[in-house]
């Protein structure tokens, strides 16, 4: 289980999460969604000890990351995640299965004759075929997303975060992802935090969908229930409507826009 | 006004100190580190193909010039002077020993190999790679810092040592195709002279240099921000900042071994 109470984190001049309190329970799936910029993938590096917040706690299964200090300590308790980046952040240097391979060496035991064959199951389970050898480089924007998702569960993680899996993908291949990512959860049976801003992928995978605005969860329930909210933020957002509550500026130099 | 130039300097001055305890935090953790985890060798022996083997052309080719440029004006000054050509032997190998070979090889490396370092990791920092290492159980540290350093620490001296071989080597081509200085003549004026403590004043600098690259580069190159000008700017410091460091620290280096009879 993974629980967030009361999480603060402010850049320079700007604070993004305001006191963030949020739970997510074994075998579950919550979407994260909000409007960009509102912290939902600071949230997320929160949660695995990329970023450190300001006050808060955030506890895994009885840890609680803030309070690690010591570098071996943050690398054991990031042992139970696989995490897929925004832009997939599959290593230029290396050939994709060397990618997707690359945790085992750190997070187990498994001798390296093992990586190859490994690599392939991994690629199969996300619908890739006889890309091993390739390069980062050459593969499409949708590989990309798959191989780094490869990558983020080559290690059975018992817990994985996607952070905007299907940004910049098209329709299909954004469709495609969040059927991966749901064929991948009933598989894995791992507990899950989706960020995303795509209202059709967040409905399609979540078990749970918890809205971010103004560096606070102003929702957290069901799919259904979300999709008839009658809380003004949450339905302008789910509808994707310029007017409403939630002031964003359509230019600089301009008014707001909305109400 | 006064106030925002106040707090300008202040905010300048502020980030100074800041980036100086970064760049100590780094140097801590690469030594407890390389001391505590197992070294990727993989990594620097890519890493020494990259430093070392890549740059051999362009360090040897440098020196090999400079050799014959000392060679030409050292036997113009002579001829000047004594109406001969007298100690060229002596004056290439020394300056290139002590000083040219370890110094003109530290700043050709630094352009070349801290140039990519710098620009490499800054990329994988704006491409959220190193956050990508940490999520996959090691650190930039562990995984890109230390095999960069420890490849700089053994190729640096090579190159160096081969650079000053070079450069004795164009100082014996102007010698004796410019100058009509014998091959023997030549030899004799260096090794009459030279001794193992002069070539050790110049090769152990190099370990210095080494260190003064690599370390700037990674450093520049991990806390890289802002995208593709961001790397850019990360690349353009870590060779300014690598070239200017070891130009100082060439001084303080030079006086430390001195004073410890290494001269």
């Amino acid at each position: 289980m993974i629980e967030a109470v009361g999480v603060k984190k402010s850049y320079p001049g700007r604070p993004v999460l305001r006191g963030v309190d949020l739970t997510v329970r074994d075998g579950e799936t919550l979407a994260v969604i909000g409007g960009s910029g509102c912290g939902k993938s600071t949230l997320l590096k929160c949660v695995i000890g990329l970023v450190r917040p300001d006050a808060g706690a955030i506890t895994v299964d009885g840890t609680d990351i803030t309070r690690l200090t010591r570098e071996v300590e943050v690398a054991q308790y990031r042992r139970r995640f696989g995490y897929l980046f925004q832009e997939a952040a599959l290593f230029d240097s290396l050939s994709v299965w060397e990618n997707v391979t690359f945790g085992l060496r750190y997070l187990t035991n498994i001798p390296p004759a093992r990586y190859r064959a490994i690599a392939r199951d991994k690629l199969a389970l996300v619908g890739l075929k006889d890309v091993e050898d390739m390069r980062p480089a050459e593969l499409s924007g949708g590989m990309k997303k798959r191989v780094a998702l490869a990558r983020a569960i080559a290690a059975e993680p018992m817990y994985i975060l996607y952070d905007e899996p299907t940004t910049g993908l098209d329709p299909i291949m954004s469709d495609i992802i969040s059927d991966l990512i749901l064929d991948l959860q009933k598989a894995l049976k791992t507990t899950a935090i989706v960020v995303t801003h795509d209202m059709k992928s967040a409905y399609k995978v979540a078990s749970r969908i918890a809205m971010i605005h103004d560096g606070r969860v102003l929702a957290a329930d069901r799919p259904e229930a979300i999709r008839a909210s009658q809380d003004p933020y949450v339905r302008q957002f789910v509808e994707g409507l310029s007017r409403g509550p939630i002031q964003m500026k359509l230019k600089e130099f301009e008014p707001e826009v909305g109400r | 006004m006064k106030v925002v130039l106040l707090e300008d300097i202040g905010q300048e001055a502020t980030a100074a100190f800041e980036s100086m305890g970064r760049f100590t935090f780094l140097v801590r953790s690469t030594l407890v580190w390389a001391l505590r985890a197992p070294i990727e060798w993989r990594q620097v022996l890519i890493q020494m193909q990259r430093i070392g083997v890549e740059s051999l052309p362009v360090t040897t080719m440098t020196t090999f010039f400079t050799g014959m440029v000392l060679a030409l004006q050292s036997g113009a000054s002579s001829k000047h002077f004594f109406n001969e050509p007298l100690f060229v032997g002596t004056v290439v190998s020394f300056a290139m020993v002590m000083e040219l070979g370890p110094v003109m090889t530290a700043l050709v490396v630094s352009g070349r190999a801290g140039a990519a370092i710098a620009a490499e990791l800054g990329t994988m920092k704006v491409t959220e790679q190193i956050d990508a290492l940490y999520t996959l159980g090691t650190d930039p540290i562990r995984y890109l810092v230390i095999p960069r350093v420890l490849a700089f620490l053994l190729v640096l001296p090579l190159l160096t040592v081969l650079s000053d071989f070079s450069g004795v080597i164009g100082g014996w081509v102007v010698s004796s195709m410019k100058l009509d200085i014998p091959a023997g003549v030549y030899a004799a004026d260096i090794f009459d002279n030279m001794e193992i403590r002069h070539f050790m004043h110049g090769f152990l600098k190099t370990f210095v240099f080494a260190g003064i690259i690599s370390f700037v580069s990674c450093f520049k190159g991990i806390t890289t921000t802002g995208g593709a000008e961001g790397v850019g700017k990360s690349t353009t410091a870590a060779v300014v900042l690598s070239m200017v460091a070891v130009l100082i620290m060439d001084y303080f280096v030079t006086a430390i071994l001195a004073a410890v009879g290494i001269t």
